[in-house]
């Protein structure tokens, strides 16, 4: 095979892997559920349609030379999805550097292992644009549909977003590996992933509150200080902007450069992203040791099973990062409660939901660490202990470190607007136990560091475990809003438990 | 030492157990106290089903496990977990805990005397070689070194029935003469050990029965005299004798 034939050869290869991995992701690893898939997928994508047709309809005719306001409006989303894009690249370049699957396999071939990343590389920037290609079709396709073909440039943009993350994704990650090492890499790697990911979104939010008082993230996109502080509508700054509106000139020069970024970051960094696996392949825990200034103390099942839970969280930084990570989206409402406590203003209220919906989420991961990451199951299986006793302590740790986070929020709360705490301690409450009830439904057996694929695993404990916490989160909000109609949205969380109940798997 | 007198320590009466073929088939075992028994067959032959069953991993389908001679480990698995312990050849430990503190947690978990438990939990570091990194996290050992984390878990409540399925696979020699020395240790202090291996010089060495499964069922069981009588052939090594065993089985 020549030069050129084993490129393609290799990127064939890759392909064949990014849609089996892509498959898998979507089955949960079983063909059987393809054609269920299939039209969970046409399903989906109807529906992703249909919020598209309310949320951009509207802007359709929006002109391809649009006005400033506009075009700060456009850039600002962009730049918000360009975040999040971002972070997955970085995601997956870090999990390209550590997994070692076929590592040993590539690095022992006699192909050019600079090759061999070049091409793995192309594929982290495919499956990036890929996604974010998805995910956009429904707003581009409804924008097409009711404002004509040129809004199909849009593709075109969002495909040379996805270029510009992977070359940035790439470049980032290198440069962690050079200042801190291939043993700090992985998690401040993934760190930096989730924070950019979030920061956008939370940076707006703050500056929301702060200016605004909302917790909506496009008022200050909307702000008439920033419209009269930004470059005039022919700079160049907006070129991404006009791109997606369907200018074919800025188009090109868009793409042109993003792609071009990419190549520069390919053949640049191609060699070293293969020493850096290797170093990242050599990797050996370090040796931590514990202070230890008392021996065994006396403790019940119960009290040991929910210490040892506490103590692997802790002692886990990447696992810490993952769970607490939601956690950061609590900050906005933090700086909007101390906004409330110092000037006295009711939108305390606002805060109820986005409690209750967090508390949701965080305890569905977390109780899926207690109940099914189990990395000892044979050792707490055999132990002396019914498994009711397991399975209340294991709940119990869950609760604890629910309690510990939001009990502080919920007491702020309770200075300012004593009747929003109660509602929100019982919707914590509420969403909590939700969360733990699906878990419990769909647990199975599996390991700490498998935390990252436990939506894989089953799509219905996933979904049923946002729909759950959002449907709190509406019945806490109406609630404090003091309507009946809060009642709805509890019975639509009643009867999502109910359904899990129902369809889970024989345990 | 097939004597009716001694006390059972385990007796296993028609346990079966099927997936989409039957595991295992109408099992009769019965293992004395104070007992090296060690359990051989082919892969696939129902040897780790067997044991999970009689851990209480997993539910026969029909069939009676009863432990220490009265305890009837279906209806009341507590009490006869209580008195067992269990080793498999993946060693499941919390790679962020010390074996210290793994230890103090099994110690939590069976309920026992905190003073009496850090006591064994030194003594077993002791034998093992595992003292020096008594007080570091496990991520960092080797396969070997969680192996005897998990036989040290699984010995500091002190139980009268250790079940091992194949403890010393992946193990170096220094670390599986460490891992028989404490096993033989157990038996000479009264205790019974039931161990799957197929290495079969360990069998050899250190059983005092053997019991040779297939196709779930108990086909041979005996000391290795007994064993190669009932083969009716010279055979000189454990390993000869269970060779001629399971192909006449399968024959």
């Amino acid at each position: 095979m020549n030069h050129s034939a084993t490129l393609i050869w290799l990127a064939g290869h890759e392909l064949r892997l990014g849609w089996r991995d892509w498959v898998s992701l979507m089955t949960a690893g079983r063909r059987t559920r393809i054609r269920t898939a299939t039209v969970a997928l046409i399903v989906f994508a109807l529906v992703m349609h249909f919020i598209a047709y309310t949320m951009v309809f509207r802007y359709a005719n929006a002109g391809v030379y649009p006005d400033k306001a506009t075009l700060v409006v456009v850039s600002g989303t962009m730049l918000l999805s360009w975040s999040l894009l971002l972070s997955q690249a970085m995601e997956s370049v870090t999990r390209a550097f550590y997994t070692r699957s076929d590592l040993d396999l590539i690095l022992t071939s006699p192909f050019s292992a600079r090759k061999v990343f070049a091409v793995r590389m192309v594929r982290i920037a495919a499956s990036v644009t890929a996604i974010a290609m998805l995910l956009a079709a429904p707003f581009i396709n409804v924008l097409a549909l009711f404002g004509g073909i040129r809004w199909f440039a849009a593709y075109g943009a969002v495909a040379a977003m996805g270029a510009v993350a992977a070359a940035f994704a790439v470049v980032l990650t290198i440069a962690l590996f050079r200042t801190i090492g291939a043993k700090r890499t992985r998690l401040i790697a993934q760190i930096v992933a989730a924070v950019i990911g979030a920061a956008f979104v939370i940076g707006l939010q703050i500056c929301a509150i702060v200016s605004f008082g909302t917790l909506s993230r496009f008022a200050p996109l909307q702000s008439e200080w920033l419209i009269a502080h930004a470059p005039e509508a022919s700079n160049a700054l907006w070129l991404p902007a006009r791109a997606v509106l369907g200018d074919g000139g800025a188009l090109v020069l868009v793409a042109g450069i993003s792609f071009a970024l990419l190549c520069i970051s390919i053949l640049t960094f191609a060699g070293s992203f293969g020493e850096h696996a290797i170093a990242a392949a050599g990797v050996s825990n370090t040796v931590v040791r514990q202070a230890r200034w008392q021996g065994f103390r006396r403790r019940s099942p119960q009290r040991v099973l929910r210490r040892k839970e506490w103590i692997l969280l802790l002692r886990d930084p990447w696992l810490m990062s993952q769970t607490l990570m939601q956690v950061l989206y609590l900050l906005p409402p933090a700086i909007m409660l101390w906004r409330g406590f110092r000037e006295g203003i009711g939108a305390s209220v606002v805060l109820v939901p986005v409690l209750v919906m967090a508390a949701g989420q965080l305890a569905g991961g977390l109780a899926w660490l207690s109940i099914s990451g189990e990395d000892a199951p044979d050792l707490v299986s055999t132990a002396p202990v019914t498994s009711r006793r397991i399975i209340a302590a294991k709940i119990e740790a869950v609760a604890g470190a629910i309690g510990l986070i939001f009990a502080p929020l919920i007491l702020g709360l309770g200075l300012v607007a004593p009747a929003a705490a109660l509602i929100s301690a019982a919707g914590v409450l509420v969403a909590t136990a939700s969360a733990t009830l699906i878990q419990l439904c769909f647990r199975v057996q599996a390991r700490r560091s498998h935390f990252r694929r436990r939506q894989t695993s089953s799509r219905i404990a996933t979904f049923a475990e946002a729909f759950s916490s959002i449907s709190w989160a509406g019945t806490a909000a109406l609630v404090a809003a003091g309507t009946w109609l809060a009642i709805f949205p509890a019975v639509i969380a009643i009867a999502i438990l109910a359904g899990v109940r129902a369809i889970s798997p024989r345990q | 030492m097939n004597e009716p007198s001694r006390p059972i320590a385990l007796a296993v009466r028609n346990l079966s157990k099927r997936f989409d073929r039957p595991a295992v088939d109408a099992l009769d075992l019965t293992i004395y106290g104070g007992e090296f028994y060690s359990l051989l067959g082919p892969n696939g032959a129902g040897k780790t089903t067997t044991l999970r069953m009689v851990a209480g991993l997993l539910r026969p389908d029909s069939g009676s496990i009863l432990v220490n001679g009265t305890i009837d480990a279906l209806a009341d698995p507590v009490s006869a977990k209580q008195v067992m312990a269990w080793v498999s050849d993946e060693p499941m430990i919390y790679e962020k805990l010390t074996p210290f503190e793994y230890l103090e947690f099994v110690a939590g978990l069976w309920g026992m005397d905190p003073a009496s438990a850090e006591k064994r939990a030194q003594e077993l570091f002791g034998w093992l070689g595992l003292a020096p990194h008594a007080h570091e996290r496990c991520e960092s050992f080797s396969k070997g070194m969680r192996q005897k984390v998990a036989l040290a878990g699984a010995l500091v409540h002190d139980p009268k029935l250790i079940i091992l399925d194949e403890p010393l696979t992946g193990l170096d020699a220094g670390s599986a003469r460490q891992v028989k020395n404490v096993l033989r240790e157990r038996v000479r202090a009264g205790g019974t050990v039931i161990m799957t291996t197929h290495i079969l010089e360990v069998a050899e060495r250190m059983a005092d029965r053997i019991g040779v499964i297939a196709g779930g069922r108990l086909i041979a069981e005996g000391t290795l005299d007994e064993l190669r009588r009932q083969t009716g052939t010279t055979a000189t090594t454990l390993e000869d004798t269970f060779l001629t065993l399971v192909a006449e089985q399968a024959a």
